[in-house]
C-alpha cells in the first residue's frame, strides 16, 4: 500500500492482465479452463476488496478516471437525448450538461455535472467544476421541465463549484442559492443520483429532489477530505483521517437519512462494468420516479419540503 | 471609494476568538488607532478615525436593530449535538462546550422577535464568535423555524450573516441546512413576506450560497468580505494573488450582487425605510 492507499486495485489489475495474456494465446481447452478459473477469482477478489474499502479509498473510487460520468448514464439509459446549451445570460458552461431525453419511453429533463475524459475535454469541461452559468443553465432547463410537466433526472459528479475569480464575480453563491430555492419549489418529480463525487454546494445545487440516490462507492460531503484536513488539522496530508471523520460514504448518508437508497455497484466498482452500473441506476431511478410520479404535484412538493426540512440533528434543552 | 484598506484582507480562520477587549481602550484592527472603548460603543463599534466596522456579537447586533433594545428570543433551547462523533485535533463536543462557555448557549445565531422602528419583525443575528459563525444543524433549524414563524405571523424576516460557512464538524448535515433554509425562504417568498439579507464581515461559503444571497434585498456593511470560496482557496486554485478589494462589499456592489452598502450607523433607519416601501403589513388576501 502506498501513502494514498491508491493501489488497492493492484490484485484486480494483475488478474485482469493475466486473463488478457491468456486470451491472446491459442484457444485451447487448458487455456479456456484457466481463464474461467481466473475470472471466478477476479470476481471474488473484486468483491472482497470493494466490500472493505475505507472512506478514503471510496473517495478515490468516486474520482476514478474510468468511472462512468453522467453523460455515460444518459447514453446507456436514454434515447433521443437533445443537449441544450447556455444560460441565456453569459455563456455555455461545459462542466454542466442539460437537456431532454426519453427514459423508458418517458420524456424527461436531464441535468448533471460532466468532468471530461482526456486532457483536452477535461480542460473544456473545467474538470466538472461549474461556474455560475453552469448552475443557471441547469436551472433554465429545469424551469422548462416545470413548464412542460417533465420529470427531472439529476446526476451528480463534481469536486465542487469552481473557486475562481470569474466565478465569484458572476455570483457563484447566488447561482447555487437560487437553484436550491427553485428546485424545492418545482412541482414536477425530481430524482437525484450521486454517481461519483458529491462535492459540497456545487453538488447540492443540482441535488434537491423527491428522492436522492447514491451509487455504492460514490461520496457526498460538505468539503473535500483534503480541504477539511487543511482547515481542521492544518495539514492536507491528514485527508484519510478527514475522510473517516466526515462520514461521506453512501452507507453513512443513508444512516443520517440524507439519501433514500444505495444503488449497488458491480464487483470492482462502476468502472469495472459500466453497463452493469447503468442497469442498476436505471432500475433504481425508474422505481423511484414511478413512485413519486403517482403523487399529486402539490403533495410531491410538500413531501420534498418536509424531506429536506427534517434534515439535521440537534438537542433541545430547557424550554424550547 | 472613500475608504480603502491598504492591507491584504484578513483571512477568516476557524475558531478565531479575538474579541474587542473589555478594557478601557482598544486598538482599531484596521488603522491601529487607539480608541476609547465607550466612544467606540457609542459609535456603533465603527472606528471614528477610519470607519472600520468592528465585528459585533449577536446580542450587540440585535440591540442596534430592535426598538428599545428589546426582543423575545426564539428557540433559545436548541443545542448542537454531535451526530458524527467528530474529532479532529479536538473533539467537536469540547469545541462546543468551550464556545458555549465563552460566548453563550445560543450557538452561532440568536433569533429574536420584536419591532424595528415600530414594524413587527423577526431578526436572526449570527454569532461569529461561536465557532466562526459556522452553520450546523442548530443554525439551520433556527433559521428554518424563523422563516416559518415569519410566514405564520406575516412579519418581515431579517437575517444578519457573519459566518465562515458550513460547520465541517457536522459534515453532510451542515451542507443539507443550505437546502433546508433555501426551501423555507422559498415558501416565505411565495407568501410575499419580505426577507432582507444583511451581510457583515465575513460572509462566506454555504451561508452565502444559501440564505445570504436570497434576500429580496441584499444589503452589506462596508468592506465586508463576502464570497463563496474563501480567498485562500481561490489563490491556491489559480496560483495568483487576488486583485485589490476582491470579494469586498464594494466589489460585489459593482458586480451586481448587492442592492446597497449601508453604514452600520444607518442600518436600522435604512431597513425601516425599505420595509415600509415594500410592505404595508397587511395580511395576505
Amino acid at each position: 500500500m502506498n501513502a494514498d492507499d491508491g493501489n488497492f486495485e493492484e490484485p484486480i489489475l494483475r488478474l485482469r492482465r493475466r486473463i488478457e495474456e491468456l486470451s491472446a494465446l491459442p484457444d485451447d481447452a487448458a487455456h479456456r479452463k484457466e481463464i474461467e478459473k481466473l475470472r471466478e477469482k477476479l470476481e471474488r477478489v473484486s468483491k472482497e476488496i470493494y466490500a472493505g474499502l475505507t472512506p478514503w479509498q471510496k473517495t478515490l473510487v468516486a474520482r476514478h478516471p474510468a468511472r462512468p460520468y453522467p453523460l455515460d448514464y444518459v447514453e446507456a439509459l436514454m434515447s433521443d437525448f437533445v443537449e441544450l446549451h447556455g444560460d441565456r445570460k453569459f455563456a455555455d458552461d461545459a462542466a454542466v450538461i442539460a437537456g431532454f431525453a426519453r427514459f423508458r419511453q418517458r420524456p424527461v429533463a436531464v441535468v448533471g455535472h460532466q468532468k471530461g475524459r482526456d486532457t483536452k475535454e477535461k480542460i473544456r469541461r473545467n474538470f466538472g467544476m461549474p461556474r455560475p452559468e453552469g448552475f443557471r443553465k441547469a436551472l433554465r432547463v429545469m424551469e422548462l421541465a416545470e413548464k412542460f410537466g417533465r420529470p427531472i433526472l439529476s446526476f451528480i459528479d463534481t469536486a465542487g463549484a469552481y473557486p475562481g475569480i470569474d466565478a465569484e464575480e458572476r455570483g457563484q453563491a447566488e447561482a447555487i442559492a437560487v437553484n436550491l430555492r427553485e428546485m424545492a419549489r418545482f412541482h414536477v418529480p425530481i430524482v437525484v443520483t450521486v454517481t461519483g463525487e458529491g462535492g459540497s454546494g456545487g453538488a447540492l445545487a443540482l441535488g434537491i429532489g423527491d428522492r436522492v440516490l447514491m451509487l455504492e462507492h460514490s461520496t457526498y460531503s460538505v468539503i473535500s477530505p483534503e480541504g477539511c484536513a487543511s482547515i481542521l488539522w492544518k495539514d492536507a496530508a491528514r485527508k484519510k483521517d478527514a475522510a473517516e471523520a466526515m462520514r461521506l460514504t453512501a452507507a453513512d448518508l443513508r444512516d443520517l437519512e440524507v439519501i433514500d437508497e444505495i444503488v449497488p455497484e458491480p464487483p470492482g466498482g462502476a468502472h469495472a462494468d459500466p453497463a452493469g452500473a447503468a442497469a442498476a441506476v436505471g432500475e433504481a431511478v425508474e422505481r423511484h420516479l414511478s413512485e413519486v410520479a403517482d403523487l399529486t404535484p402539490e403533495e410531491r412538493r410538500e413531501r420534498r419540503y418536509r424531506r429536506f426540512r427534517a434534515l439535521g440533528r440537534f438537542e433541545t434543552a430547557g424550554p424550547a | 471609494m472613500w475608504f480603502r484598506k491598504d492591507r491584504a484582507p484578513k483571512e477568516v480562520r476557524e475558531g478565531r476568538t479575538s474579541k474587542v477587549p473589555e478594557g478601557l481602550w482598544v486598538k482599531c484592527d484596521s488603522c491601529r488607532q487607539i480608541l476609547y472603548n465607550k466612544e467606540l460603543a457609542r459609535n456603533f463599534k465603527i472606528c471614528p478615525k477610519c470607519g472600520f466596522h468592528f465585528r459585533l456579537s449577536a446580542p450587540e447586533r440585535l440591540r442596534m436593530l430592535f426598538d428599545d433594545e428589546e426582543w423575545v428570543e426564539l428557540d433559545p433551547g436548541l443545542r448542537s449535538s454531535d451526530p458524527l462523533r467528530f474529532r479532529d485535533s479536538k473533539k467537536y463536543r469540547d469545541r462546543l462546550r468551550e464556545a458555549e462557555e465563552g460566548v453563550g448557549p445560543s450557538d452561532a445565531i440568536v433569533v429574536g422577535s420584536g419591532t424595528l422602528d415600530g414594524i413587527p419583525v423577526i431578526i436572526g443575528a449570527m454569532e461569529f464568535f461561536f465557532m466562526a459563525g459556522s452553520m450546523g444543524s442548530v443554525v439551520g433549524e433556527k433559521i428554518a423555524r424563523a422563516c416559518e414563524r415569519a410566514l405564520a405571523d406575516r412579519r418581515p424576516l431579517i437575517l444578519v450573516s457573519t459566518s465562515g460557512g458550513a460547520r465541517m464538524q457536522e459534515g453532510i448535515l451542515s451542507l443539507m441546512q443550505m437546502g433546508k433554509i433555501a426551501a423555507a425562504l422559498g415558501r416565505l417568498a411565495e407568501a410575499r413576506v419580505p426577507y432582507v439579507s444583511v451581510m457583515a464581515d465575513p460572509t462566506t461559503g454555504g451561508v452565502t450560497a444559501s440564505y445570504a444571497m436570497l434576500g429580496d434585498l441584499n444589503i452589506a456593511e462596508p468592506n465586508a468580505l463576502i464570497g463563496f470560496a474563501g480567498p485562500r482557496v481561490i489563490e491556491q486554485t489559480i496560483r495568483q494573488t487576488l486583485p485589490e478589494g476582491f470579494q469586498r462589499s464594494e466589489f460585489l456592489l459593482e458586480h451586481g450582487m448587492l442592492d446597497l452598502i449601508v453604514d452600520r450607523s444607518e442600518m436600522k433607519a435604512t431597513l425601516a425605510r425599505c420595509l415600509r416601501l415594500l410592505w404595508d403589513g397587511r395580511p395576505a388576501a
